[in-house]
């Protein structure tokens, strides 16, 4: 029996794709190359008894309309909040984060008096922004080029939706856009680690250094999402970030669709420009009405895609697509929790996000070895320790760590990673670590080390791009991924795209999988139960 | 030494008179106010209401955000920054006004304390010391934020001139928004003729070191008159009475206010009258001058006298029982007045002969159900309650 539709790869987009188009009727494979489903979204067991995120770590930009629709809860996910965090500082103290809203005013005075009462403004200042962009990400860009009606209206929304702010708000807006993070915190702030603090989720996998003009719209990025309606809120996916396409696929089977795992795709089978199927690395011929691509962009076209097939002006902008990939990943089984001198004992900062990086100039310096062509001798981390929290992940007692580290440029001086390049790599993070933790080092089970090399491999994230590629205004909203391709069709008939190179772009979000899920129905003319994105009122 | 790492522990604070307001809070009724720990009541909220309208009450003042500013340029800098003229405020008096962003639009409400030709204290509800030191650029002004250092009581009632005479201070001469100093076992003590209460009532300023003893000196004066300390239940009854505002909840101050179309000028709070348009520039003039003159605001916070005697907390006002005309920001079916009084938003188009039309929707749950009731307002007087008791000096016995 053919199949209504094939999708390429079981990241949490091509998962969330499938599960709506076989609720919708349609007979759907996924076929993912690794053995294992998630993409960057997956907890495998790498030292018995131990859960771990292996590569994205916590969760806060998945639609819950997604998991409503999906009933994702019924299949076992759950999203806990979390509280705390801290970063500490070069002389033994630390700022902490509190999720009570004056004990965080009384930290921030212990830096600060003025920038106590100024984290209100800033708050709201970038709420504005998220509740400018929220209803953006579950709707199809319009194509400013194109002039069909449903374009025009949907540009004429957007342009509604601006013209209904405040000259003063536009003008904030369109700054924001283009601004780097350090000015944009500068405008609030004085004290330096409050904003080193803050300026980290504008550079979390990104390509950026804090000062680099657009990385403020990465911190939107991270802020934009929430943990049961609490805006800019994270949390943790109960029992790691597999756990979201774990339930995304008992959902997916549960509709009558199927995942097959170690099942590479060689190329998409095209006939007189329509898309018919796959062929498999083992060399099996699939045959599929439609084929998605869960890959990204530049996998999937440059790759996988007879470039014969496609017009030469696409192929070169999907060349230029950036995808350059700044960050790397340990992932730590350890046999107690460690110690953070600094913390007071039974502080709640720990089950929280935990960095070392206590300046904006140190990131930006972080940022320069980057630029080099090295890996940042004095690198930021986001330290996670989910098992604070979940106790599904590991024996009692033991813990799970997460330490995601900026950057990690894809090439090392112009050369691939080296096996020996990847241990030094981890040994700059494991020692930054245990001057803050002294005996930490001792702690350690069993560590995975993974450079943008290695989440090539395994994820097949071009250049190790955590989010399928860059988040920078050139290449969001209707020119993501390219041009003229921002409505998850590509230039082949029957061939779609539906991974995080789509808009609204990466994280574990989901919705340009359900977007493309959309179009997909929409072109069949298959009615659907797809709830609408929750209003922002 | 206290370990201030440790804050998070408790991160509702307690105020200086905590040992005493605890041990009188029979029911242990706290709210979160600005940080601290506030009392709802202390076990009978009618008897507290009663207590400032009959006798004399104690309300306890220190979360209130306090800051200190002070220089040879503080005049100048608060004219820049406040809408009523502090040129005209004399040393030792007190005047309520409120401040402004570039827009015209509100900020905060707030008392000011002229403590001296260059000495002044800002009361109010929200944190603003990022606006309050960008403000100063240019000029010769220091600005602290000195909640904490200030331990603050107000004593509101027809009987509370007299317990401050019977403990010992005797301000019989002292008018509204004036200030005396006065000492309390050897330390300078500062009492003002204010409140929030729109009744004869003061407000006394002490050292937190102090404010044990001056809770026990004021109780014992005060004792037979019944003095009681009051919760901020009974305190938002006499305010409602008096027609006061608070930020946050009769408005949303500009600068929290995620929507756009939440913020107000003060015209459109009924309280232009504190701007003085011959002092010279004040942040926001220019916005307020051309709102001014194009008539261009939008809303109105009126007084309503609400039919019926069911209080109208939340309720949505409209006009011809059909169109949505504003909304009731604060509601209260009052004890004294035995009106059914509230303070509400209002769409500016339906002041004038609208007006007459007006009606409020209220929803009274009554055992489990709804009762739904549309009833007729009318546009009144604010304050709803002011006793010539408030204003008189020297104030009468009672
Ligand atoms: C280290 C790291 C940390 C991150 N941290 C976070 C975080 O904390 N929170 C967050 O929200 N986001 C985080 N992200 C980003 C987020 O995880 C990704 O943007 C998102 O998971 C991408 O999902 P996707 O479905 O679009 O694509 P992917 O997850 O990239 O899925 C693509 C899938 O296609 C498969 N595939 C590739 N080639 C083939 C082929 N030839 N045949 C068959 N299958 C193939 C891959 O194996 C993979 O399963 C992180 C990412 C990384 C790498």
């Amino acid at each position: 029996m053919v199949l209504d539709a094939l999708i390429i790869g079981a990241g949490h987009n091509g998962l969330v794709t499938a599960s709506y188009l076989a609720r919708a009727g349609m007979k759907v494979a996924v076929l993912e190359k690794n053995d294992w489903i998630g993409g960057a979204a997956v907890s495998r067991e790498l030292y018995p008894g131990f859960t771990y995120s292996n590569c994205s770590y916590v969760s806060s930009l998945f639609r819950p309309e997604i998991m409503r629709d999906l009933e994702l809860s019924r299949y076992g996910l759950q999203i806990l909040p979390y509280e705390g965090g801290a970063v500490f500082t070069r002389d033994g103290g630390y700022l902490g984060m509190f999720r009570d809203h004056d004990a965080n005013r009384r930290e921030f005075a212990r830096f600060s008096a003025r920038d106590a009462e100024a984290y209100d403004r800033y708050s709201r200042d970038v709420m504005q922004h998220c509740r400018f962009i929220r209803p953006l990400l579950m709707r199809t860009p319009p194509d400013p080029a194109r002039f069909r009606p449903r374009d025009l209206a949907e540009l004429a929304w957007i342009g509604r939706k601006v013209m209904d702010l405040p000259e003063a708000q536009i003008a904030g807006m369109i700054r924001f856009w283009t601004m780097s993070i350090s000015d944009f915190l500068d405008e609030y702030f004085e004290n330096p680690v409050i904003k080193g603090y803050l300026a980290v989720s504008a550079i979390i996998g990104t390509a950026l250094g804090p000062m680099s003009p657009g990385s403020a719209y990465v911190l939107l990025h991270h802020y934009m999402g929430d943990v049961d309606g609490n805006v800019g809120a994270w949390g943790f996916a109960r029992g790691g970030m597999g756990a979201i396409t774990r339930a995304l696929t008992r959902s997916l089977e549960a509709a009558g669709g199927e995942v097959r795992t170690g099942k590479a795709v060689k190329r998409v089978l095209v006939r007189q420009g329509r898309a018919i199927g796959v062929e498999t690395e083992d060399g099996e011929q699939i045959h599929a009405a439609r084929v998605i691509s869960n890959m990204d962009a530049k996998r999937t076209f440059l790759r996988h895609v007879d470039e014969a097939e496609l017009p030469a002006q696409f192929v070169r902008q999907v060349r230029r697509f950036k995808t350059r990939g700044s960050s790397g990943k340990l992932n730590i089984a350890l046999d107690a929790a460690p110690k953070f001198t600094a913390l007071p004992e039974g502080a709640p900062n720990l089950r929280g996000d935990l960095h070392f990086t206590d300046s904006v100039e140190r990131m930006e310096r972080a940022y320069d070895d980057w630029k080099s062509g090295h890996f940042s001798r004095d690198p930021f981390q986001d330290v996670m320790i989910p098992t604070m929290i979940d106790p599904t992940m590991t024996p009692p007692g033991k813990h799970f760590m997460s330490c995601f580290v900026q950057y990690a440029p894809p090439k090392i001086a112009g050369k691939d990673w080296t096996d020996a390049d990847r241990d030094a790599f981890g040994a700059t993070c494991i020692d930054q670590i245990e001057t803050y933790a002294p005996g930490f080092k001792s702690l350690i089970l069993h560590a995975e080390i993974r450079t943008p090399r290695e989440l090539e491999a395994e994820v097949g994230l071009t250049e190790g791009n955590i989010f399928q590629g860059e988040l920078t205004f050139d290449q969001l909203l209707f020119n993501r991924p390219v041009p003229g391709y921002a409505q998850y069709r590509a230039p082949i008939r029957d061939l779609w795209i539906s991974g995080s190179s789509t808009h609204p772009g990466g994280g574990v979000m989901g919705a340009p999988g359900r977007n493309a899920a959309a179009e997909i129905l929409r072109d069949a003319r298959i009615g659907h139960q797809m709830s609408d994105a929750y209003a922002v009122i | 030494m206290r370990d201030k790492r440790l804050h998070y522990k408790t991160p509702l604070l307690q105020t200086p008179f905590h040992p005493r307001t605890s041990a009188a809070n029979l029911h242990g009724h706290w709210a979160a106010w600005a940080g601290y720990q506030g009392a709802t009541d202390f076990g009978d909220t009618e008897m507290e209401y009663t207590a400032v309208r009959n006798a004399v009450s104690v309300y306890d003042l220190c979360p209130m955000v306090k800051y200190e500013i002070s220089g040879t340029q503080a005049q100048d800098y608060l004219d820049r920054l406040l809408v009523r003229s502090v040129a005209r405020l004399p040393v030792g008096a007190v005047h309520y006004t409120v401040w402004c962003d570039d827009n015209g639009k509100v900020m905060d409400d707030g008392t000011l304390f002229r403590l001296g030709e260059t000495e002044f204290l800002l009361c109010c509800q929200e944190r603003h010391l990022p606006w309050l030191l960008d403000s100063a650029i240019g000029y010769d002004v220091a600005v602290r934020e000195v909640t904490e250092d200030i331990a603050a009581l107000s004593l509101q009632g027809p009987c509370s001139a007299q317990t401050l005479k019977a403990a010992g201070w005797d301000v019989s001469t002292l008018k509204p928004f004036r200030i005396a100093e006065v000492s309390f076992q050897d330390k300078p003590l500062r009492i003002s003729r204010t409140g929030f209460t729109g009744d004869l009532g003061y407000e006394i300023w002490a050292d937190p070191r102090q404010a044990l003893a001056l809770w026990d000196h004021l109780m014992q004066a005060g004792a037979p008159w019944g003095i009681r300390p009051i919760g901020s239940d009974a305190l938002d009854m006499v305010r409602i009475e008096a027609g006061f505002l608070i930020a946050g909840a009769d408005f949303v101050p500009a600068e929290q206010a995620l929507r756009p179309d939440r913020v107000r000028s003060p015209f459109e709070l009924g309280l232009d009258w504190l701007i003085d348009w011959e002092k010279g520039h004040f942040n926001g003039r220019r916005a307020l001058l051309a709102e001014r003159e194009s008539g261009a605001s939008e809303w109105a916070l009126v007084g309503l006298d609400i039919a019926g005697n069911v209080s109208a907390e939340g309720a949505i006002l409209y006009h011809g029982k059909e169109r949505e005309a504003g909304v009731v920001t604060a509601a209260l079916w009052s004890p004294t007045l035995k009106r059914n009084i509230a303070l509400a938003q209002l769409r500016r188009s339906y002041l004038g002969p609208k007006s007459e039309d007006l009606w409020v929707e209220i929803y009274a749950m009554r055992e489990l159900n709804y009762v739904k009731l549309m009833v007729p307002a009318r546009v009144t007087q604010r304050p709803f309650f002011s006793p010539a008791r408030r204003r008189a000096t020297p104030p009468e016995d009672f």
